[in-house]
């Protein structure tokens, strides 16, 4: 596998500037970082020997990648991000950050470990110079010295390559780079007094430093949360894992029996919608509306349902809150409640039973309304976490560990893969360009604010379908920022795709066929976009990509209210359907969702970088070793 | 063969159209009809006559008819029939009714079925005069001095004072199926012989049975034109025969928009007893499908209303999309209800079989340029945003320079011919490149131009 990445990494441009840096070339110039840039000599004139073996001896791992950009953009968003050193390759920066930052990096004291010592007087060296601390507790050393972006993503880096080399390296080398992590550590607490202090001025960025994603290694978990075990281990455990958690098929609601079953343990008594679409049997349609004040009064009255997860039930079924991230936020949170006001059974273990209370609230929110695939993954990896948990910590420790768990999904997957994507997506927007969107898409949103924050002229086309019209939400919000926008609806879009010159979607998830699933329509923006040569990005956070696989967008989907087709709100005239809706011959379709095919994507904006569609299954599965590894 | 007689009557023509041109000023093509029809003294009077008529046809009549059917009917009824009669007292006929036509036709480019009907009632009365004087001329016993030639001149223009014999040749030519080769190289001698004039001489040996002529073509023109409404009005049930053709048991039929044509064609379908099923897209914002869903269930059809968004999805799982054209191109290019372009493609994807269904009268003899714009109209953003929600951001009064927001709502859509499937007119199913040939039955060349 290093082998492999190797070449990758030479061919990427930023790593043939290592190779003129190694030759000892002043490369300032090509150095987008000033801190950068003076970091280099420094390093250099120390261990020249290791700089010149780092950029090819130590491959970036995909999963760390991002985790120089989660780093990057939680640094500061102001960080000039030069747009060339974004496109596909997801490791594109990584290079200059395990250039510049080479003399304090852990990692590679491990790698060359005959030259071990050389690594460790670099670090010292650079520490010495910056007056700054060690990589080992990077976490709290970037918000500490309040770093420039630049040396804090190089820092992060060194940590994170520490981890891939476990996986993958000889024992030896492990040894030598536990050695080399305890060496950092101690250098940390050396230093550690001051961090209080000045972490407690920049709270934001500090949380957002703990939120580092693909961080498995002994280093993070001593900072950050007192996750246990070594990853070594938990290396080992991934195969099984993954066999484990290989997708069930789902529930199918033309299968009698489970339907039965299932009725009889459900919290939530929904009523069958009565005309229902032959052709979506199998998925669940219940009357609209029916069940809401039901359920409200049963909210004191409910024996196993935590409080916090009934609300957020309640709000999914009324549609208060919506869209895939708001959705997995509110249960996430839902379940942070439910661990703190947990308390085990006697005669029952904590595993166990909280992970079948997790279930139970997590059919209960089905029966509400079906999970979004963001909501899967989030429930995957709360309950990993709970498997997870050791035996030997008390209770309280274990939800103290658990809570924090959440709290980092939250802010690594979701808040800060949203910066990141906002961070690359910025940069393939350009003076003049027009851009469509559709629907209202939470990441594209983000990342045309940002553009425009960034002085970028630009014109956005909104386009909206019914019945939700999300899209008039989107504009008055980017209206309210002064960006020009042009509105319209589903069926214009031919019209108004000639003057488009690139089209922004979002995703519900990206399926590992390439697939992408998202609210009902974009396929056939998508389609019509690459009709008219117009390249199509989806914004997604790596955390909705799912192993799953689907052609169309029947087999597996959502059903909205069939009522919401037949009245049109806000226009009274259009009423020739009002006396029909219970004839037998007329059916209303109301779907969500639908899957675009990967031909009509010309990319998919991820926190992993920009990749291919074809890469998508890549990003799923070095994902889902990473999240066990969490 | 190029015989004595030939030769002395080219002659003479040549002579006569030079002696022509001293006398009168160069007209509009369509005008040198009526010159060979009457007299040339009676024309100016007549002409203004005719454009002051109070017949003339308001310009907002357009704007009220809303389905092209509809629309043309009324165009023959009301104004064209009427019109036509009146004209017709007028004896200056085809230059008036084009006068009329170009109005109507710019009261509203884009129903660009008026065009094609004041296009056909056009081609009547040609093809009825060229009848006409193959019949006057049958009865003179003259040498067949056709040749290749002439035959290119003919397409049922009549030439002005030309001798009978030539006129002859010309009918003949055009009764005959015009053949590639006459469509295609236009008519080279027309270039070189100006299409003007009136002759003393001539004239006065054609005032005897000028009167009978001239009533008998109005009968005829009259009769043509029933015909037309009768075709037009019928072109419902034409297509709608073809439907058990076309759709099987257990079918799903994708459809949009609100199409009377498409509505009588799937219950066609349906009253002969195959049950299928059909989706039909809500069409917004204009809401045609509610519409047409309406009356699909109310004739018993399995109906499923489907958001605009879910065409794509429900595309895989519909075995054939039927739609209802606005008009058809010369190429084969349709414009349809909005949105159309986009259920196309999808069923291209899906290689969903895309039928259009079409009346005669909307198949169209111009060649789209740029159609989703030119043949487009934009109609009210208050259709998609509230004025009320959005007032404040569609103020174009205040502020500097352009407003922020804008609106776009297009009401038609145009579908290349490589999207389509087949056409199903009144004439039967053709492909989209069988478009061209088509025209060539319905309309004359010189009136493609209006």
């Amino acid at each position: 596998m290093e082998s492999r990445r190797n070449p990758r990494a030479v061919v990427d441009p930023k790593v043939r500037q290592v190779g003129f840096f190694t030759s000892s070339q002043p490369d300032s110039t090509h150095q987008p970082d000033p801190i950068a840039s003076e970091s280099h000599p420094v390093a250099s004139s120390i261990s020249p020997s290791g700089n010149s073996l780092s950029p090819v001896m130590i491959p970036p791992p995909r999963h760390n990648s991002s985790d120089t950009f989660l780093l990057r953009a939680a640094a500061a968003a102001a960080s000039a991000v030069s747009p060339s050193s974004f496109s596909y390759s997801t490791r594109r920066d990584f290079p200059d950050g395990s250039m510049t930052a080479s003399p304090g990096r852990v990692s590679r004291a491990s790698f060359s470990k005959p030259s071990s010592s050389l690594p460790g007087v670099g670090m010292d060296s650079m520490a010495a110079a910056k007056s700054s601390s060690v990589p080992a507790s990077g976490l709290t050393t970037v918000s500490v010295v309040n770093m420039p972006p630049g040396l804090s993503e190089k820092e992060s880096d060194q940590k994170k390559n520490s981890k891939p080399l476990k996986e993958k390296t000889t024992k030896a080398e492990r040894r030598a780079l536990q050695e080399a992590q305890r060496a950092a550590k101690a250098a940390a607490k050396a230093e550690g007094g001051k961090a209080p202090l000045v972490s407690s001025g920049s709270v934001a960025s500090t949380n957002v430093k703990a939120a580092k994603p693909a961080k498995p290694s002994s280093q993070k978990n001593d900072v950050a949360v007192a996750a246990p075990g070594p990853s070594e281990k938990k290396g080992g455990q991934t195969e099984k894992d993954r066999k484990k958690d290989a997708p069930h098929p789902r529930m199918q609601y033309d299968d009698e029996s489970r339907v039965v079953k299932a009725k009889r343990r459900a919290v939530v008594k929904q009523t069958e919608a009565k005309n229902r679409v032959e052709l979506f049997r199998h998925l669940p349609q219940y009357e609209h509306g029916t069940q809401l004040p039901d359920l409200e009064t049963k909210f004191f009255q409910l024996d196993p349902m935590h409080p916090a997860v009934y609300k957020v039930g309640l709000q999914y079924l009324s549609g208060d809150i919506s869209g895939g991230n708001a959705r997995c936020i509110a249960m996430l949170q839902a379940f942070q409640e439910v661990v703190k006001d947990y308390s085990t059974p006697s005669e029952k273990t904590l595993n166990r039973d909280m992970t079948a209370k997790i279930s139970s609230y997590v059919s209960f929110l089905i029966e509400c309304r079906p999970l979004s695939v963001s909501m899967g993954n989030a429930i995957r990896f709360v309950k990993n976490r709970i498997a997870k948990l050791p035996i030997t910590l008390s209770e309280s420790e274990a939800k103290a560990a658990l809570q924090s768990d959440i709290e980092r999904f939250i802010n690594e997957k979701i808040i800060m893969a949203d910066t990141v994507i906002v961070k690359h997506a910025v940069t393939k927007i350009r003076d003049g360009d027009v851009l469509l969107t559709y629907g209202s898409p939470t990441a594209v949103e983000m990342v045309l604010l940002h553009a425009h924050e960034l002085k970028k002229k630009f014109r956005v086309l909104v386009v909206d379908s019914r019945p939700k019209l999300e899209g008039q939400l989107l504009l008055r919000r980017l209206i309210k920022r002064g960006i020009s926008c042009t509105y319209t609806h589903i069926n214009a879009v031919s019209y108004i795709m000639h003057e488009v010159t690139k089209v922004f979607l979002g995703a519900s998830s990206v399926l590992s066929n390439g697939t992408v699933y998202s609210r009902v329509g974009t396929a056939c923006v998508a389609m019509v976009a690459s009709a008219f040569r117009v390249p199509v990005l989806v914004c997604c956070e790596a955390y909705k990509f799912h192993e799953r696989v689907q052609l169309d967008s029947i087999c597996s989907n959502e059903l909205g209210d069939p009522n919401a087709i037949s009245k049109v709100h806000g226009r009274e005239d259009i009423n020739y359907l009002d006396g029909l809706t219970n004839n037998a011959n007329l059916q209303f379709l109301n779907l969500m969702y639908d899957a675009t095919p990967s031909d009509y994507i010309s990319m998919i904006i991820t926190d992993y970088g920009m990749v291919p569609p074809t890469s998508v299954p890549v990003i799923v599965r070095e994902y889902q070793k990473e999240h066990s590894l969490v | 063969i190029y015989t004595k007689e030939f030769f002395l009557e080219r002659l003479s023509y040549w002579a006569f159209v030079s002696a022509a041109q001293t006398l009168r000023p160069i007209k509009p093509p369509a005008s040198h009809y009526l010159v060979f029809l009457f007299n040339s003294v009676s024309l100016s009077p007549e002409y203004s006559l005719s454009t002051s008529s109070p017949h003339r046809s308001p310009p907002s009549h357009s704007h009220r008819c809303r389905t092209c059917n509809r629309w043309c009917l009324s165009l023959l009824t009301s104004s064209g029939n009427v019109r036509l009669r009146d004209l017709k007292l007028q004896r200056d006929a085809p230059w008036s009714f084009l006068a009329v036509g170009a109005q109507l036709v710019a009261a509203n480019p884009v129903e660009l079925a008026v065009g094609n009907v004041v296009r056909r009632v056009l081609h009547i009365i040609r093809e009825e005069d060229l009848s006409l004087a193959t019949a006057a001329v049958a009865g003179l016993d003259l040498l067949d001095a056709s040749d290749d030639d002439e035959d290119v001149n003919g397409k049922g223009i009549g030439y002005p004072g030309m001798s009978a014999a030539v006129v002859a040749a010309a009918a003949r030519s055009t009764l005959r199926p015009p053949s590639l080769q006459t469509l295609l190289e236009g008519t080279p001698e027309s270039a070189t012989v100006p299409y003007t004039s009136s002759s003393g001489a001539d004239s006065e040996s054609k005032t005897a049975d000028k009167s009978s002529i001239t009533r008998k073509l109005k009968h005829d023109v009259i009769e043509g034109v029933n015909q037309l409404i009768h075709e037009i009005a019928g072109c419902h049930e034409q297509i709608a025969e073809q439907a058990i053709e076309h759709i099987h048991q257990n079918e799903v039929i994708l459809t949009l928009g609100s199409s009377r044509t498409v509505l009588e064609f799937l219950c066609a379908a349906k009253e002969k007893k195959r049950s299928f099923r059909v989706f039909v897209a809500e069409g917004a914002p204009r809401y045609q499908g509610h519409l047409l869903a309406k009356e699909l269930v109310a004739r018993g059809l399995q109906t499923t209303v489907i958001t605009d968004s879910a065409v794509f999805a429900m595309i895989s799982r519909v075995n054939m999309v039927i739609i209802g054209a606005h008009a058809v191109m010369a190429n084969g290019g349709v414009i349809g209800p909005v949105g159309v372009n986009m259920a196309a493609l999808a069923a291209k994807k899906h290689a969903v079989p895309f039928v259009v269904l079409a009346g005669s009268h909307k198949l169209c003899p111009l060649y789209p340029h740029n159609p989703e714009v030119l043949l487009n109209e934009l109609r009210s953003p208050s259709e998609l945003l509230d004025f009320g929600e959005f007032s404040d951001c569609l103020d174009f009064g205040t502020g500097s320079g352009s407003p922020l927001l804008q609106v776009v709502n297009p009401t038609f859509d145009y579908v290349p011919p490589s999207l389509v499937s087949l056409f199903i007119t009144d004439t039967g199913g053709h492909n989209p490149s069988y478009m061209y040939r088509l025209i060539a039955d319905y309309y004359s060349a010189d009136d493609l131009v209006m």
